[in-house]
């Protein structure tokens, strides 16, 4: 299972999002001066980087929950903040870092509420909407649970909900903000398995990731970040090499190839063992 | 895994969007027998069934006394309590905490405030307070908003902002009252207990009015508010535009109490209670707006014939609330400081 999607390098597909000389900050603090970026359409584009190197930051301006000061950034072309808000939730969907469930709410009703955007004033409950809801919950394995509250949910069943959320919002653009950091290693995989069937199917993913294996596993795009930019973009086998590594993270280590898939494995050179 | 889906089976068989329903439809039921009883109460009590006779008109002294008397006080109990009901839901949903509630935000208190310098000032006609005390109570609320506001309003701040101007008013309104000549303090404490006695038609209609348009919108906010109880990232990622929704929630939330309490004087307990006594009620996820606005219509039609018929004098209906919302107010603090870490 670890082989189903392709790590096709990086050519060819417009861009989906770009950030074009992007001045990202907070109230209080800038993350990045100028930032470029960009996400091929078809691509399973994994940023990585240091802590603080801003690379939630950039996912959080793809998702439009954080306007850039000046520059741009763009969905298809067209500045993100201009296009209608709901426009936009129907392009590019989200799983943030940490979310709450309202206490009490079931598997079902949660999902139903990703299809906010599809819905209007007045619209009621659909077809569209009913199936959007039943194929999010099978692809993530949920049908079973539609009537269970997600408070009696296990953290990787949890996590799973959200993607179904998402999913029901039925994009062709999906962003993951560090979709694994809570769960065990085998849900961890499960998840991004998961991630890689959307990927195969079109649609084009977003994530957040730590781990450099994962990343390297399942990424076609990497974008490598430190101190707010972008540090280099390709594939991972053109990228991670033991010099970037060093560089980026300042960790010194040997990168081999992956026994079970070939992609670059990050091998530390610390605890006194070389 | 395989417990979760035993779980699950079960969970098909009871399912919650039945009990939800089954919930809402028996607070309607309650609702409409107690304001058959209610209709009945008084120095002329009627049966049930004298009642339906009346309402339909065909027996004219009880047809005076009912639809004439009585009728106007029920309704405005029911559609006053659904209001407070639906407001208090709208702010318990807003700041995701059981302990907001228009009155905790420093409303009730800003119109009282209102009421009491309009009184004080010598203005002797009932519009006059409902003007003092709507201005007061939007004031009150619009400052609370903008002292808690930071790039956004979180829903903890909102509620010990407002605990805090709702202390410096209570003062104030004390002040105000100990300056004031005797009787003119009277009056005012009188309004400021909160009371239904004094509504007929002429002053429900109008508030109905602007309650079923008020309704209305709360209705079409319903769908935002359920996605701002995703919490802000998801509510925007599916495209909710997060400040304006939760602006116009507000101003709605303090606009449905603002309409009860110029036509009343300040009920508190109803907006604070209700919601929660309908989310256990109906077991549902969030604070449940319509299961909210037919529990508060209940509990003020029930305090309200507590207050007239069952202390040897009647009282204001506000002091009922009061007792009641005092107790249930301290419950519900112990449980919330057991629960925090």
């Amino acid at each position: 299972m670890t082989d189903i999607h392709p790590t096709t390098p990086g050519e060819g597909g417009a861009p989906r999002l770009e950030a074009r000389g992007a001045h990202l900050a907070y109230e209080r603090r800038t993350v990045s001066e100028s930032l470029d970026a960009s996400v091929r359409d078809g691509s399973f584009t994994v940023i990585v980087g240091p802590n603080a190197c801003g690379k939630s930051t950039l996912l959080r301006a793809f998702a439009r929950l954080l306007t850039p000061r000046s520059g741009s950034v763009l969905l298809d072309g067209r500045d993100l903040a201009r296009v209608p808000a709901k426009e936009a939730a129907r392009t590019v969907g989200l799983l943030p870092q940490s979310s709450q469930a309202p206490e009490g709410i079931t598997v079902g009703e949660l999902v139903s509420r990703g299809r906010y955007p599809h819905q209007g004033l007045f619209r009621q409950w659909s077809e569209a909407d009913r199936d959007a809801v039943a194929t999010a919950l099978a692809e993530t394995d949920l049908t079973d649970l539609v009537d269970v509250p997600v408070d009696e949910l296990s953290g990787g069943q949890r996590q799973r909900v959200w993607v179904a959320t998402a999913l029901a919002q039925q994009t062709s653009v999906l962003l993951l903000d560090e979709p694994t950091t809570f769960l065990d290693i085998a849900h961890q995989y499960d998840l991004l398995d998961l991630f890689a069937r959307l990927h195969a199917r079109g649609t084009t993913v977003v994530a957040v990731l730590h781990d450099l294996a994962q990343a390297a596993r399942y990424a076609t795009d990497l974008i490598v970040m430190r101190d707010g930019q972008v540090v280099v973009t390709g594939s991972p086998a053109e990228v991670l090499t033991a010099e970037l590594v060093e560089r980026v993270f300042d960790l010194p280590c040997v990168v081999v190839p992956d026994p079970v898939t070939g992609t670059p494995l990050v091998v530390p050179r610390r605890r006194g063992l070389v | 895994m395989s417990a979760v889906s035993t779980r699950a089976s079960a969970s098909v068989v009871r399912s919650p969007r039945r009990r939800r329903r089954l919930a809402t439809i028996a607070v309607a039921v309650l609702m409409v027998v107690a304001a058959v009883v209610a209709l009945g109460l008084g120095d002329y009590p009627l049966s049930p069934l004298e009642v339906v006779r009346a309402l339909t008109g065909q027996d004219g002294f009880a047809s005076t006394i009912v639809l004439g008397w009585r009728l106007p006080r029920v309704l405005a109990a029911l559609a006053f309590g659904a209001a407070l009901g639906a407001s208090g839901a709208v702010f318990q949903s807003l700041t995701r905490n059981p302990l907001g509630s228009p009155d905790v935000i420093g409303f009730s208190t800003g119109a009282y405030t209102g009421a009491i310098v309009v009184i004080v000032s010598g203005a002797t006609s009932s519009v006059g307070t409902a003007g003092g005390a709507l201005l007061g109570g939007l004031v009150t609320a619009f400052v609370v908003y903008l002292l808690a506001y930071r790039g956004g309003v979180e829903g903890l701040r909102l509620i010990i902002v407002g605990i805090g101007v709702t202390a410096v008013l209570h003062s104030v309104n004390t002040w105000l009252l100990l300056r004031a000549q005797t009787e003119v303090a009277i009056t005012a404490s009188f309004w400021g207990a909160g009371s239904l006695a004094l509504v007929g038609w002429s002053e429900l209609v109008p508030a109905a009015v602007l309650l079923v348009v008020l309704g209305a919108a709360t209705v079409l906010l319903a769908r935002p508010l359920r996605q701002l109880e995703l919490g802000d990232d998801v509510a925007r990622s599916h495209g909710l535009r997060t400040e304006r929704s939760r602006l116009a929630l507000v101003v709605v939330g303090v606009a449905l109490t603002a309409v009860v309490t110029a036509s009343t004087g300040p009920i508190v307990f109803v907006a604070l209670a209700a919601p929660q006594l309908a989310r256990r009620l109906a077991r549902s996820a969030g604070v449940p707006l319509a299961a909210a606005a037919l529990t508060g219509a209940l509990l003020l039609l029930v305090a309200d014939v507590v207050a007239q018929h069952v202390a040897a004098n009647p009282v204001p209906v506000g002091l009922v609330t009061l007792v009641i919302g005092g107790a249930y107010l301290v419950v519900l603090l112990v449980g919330e400081s057991r629960r925090a870490p």
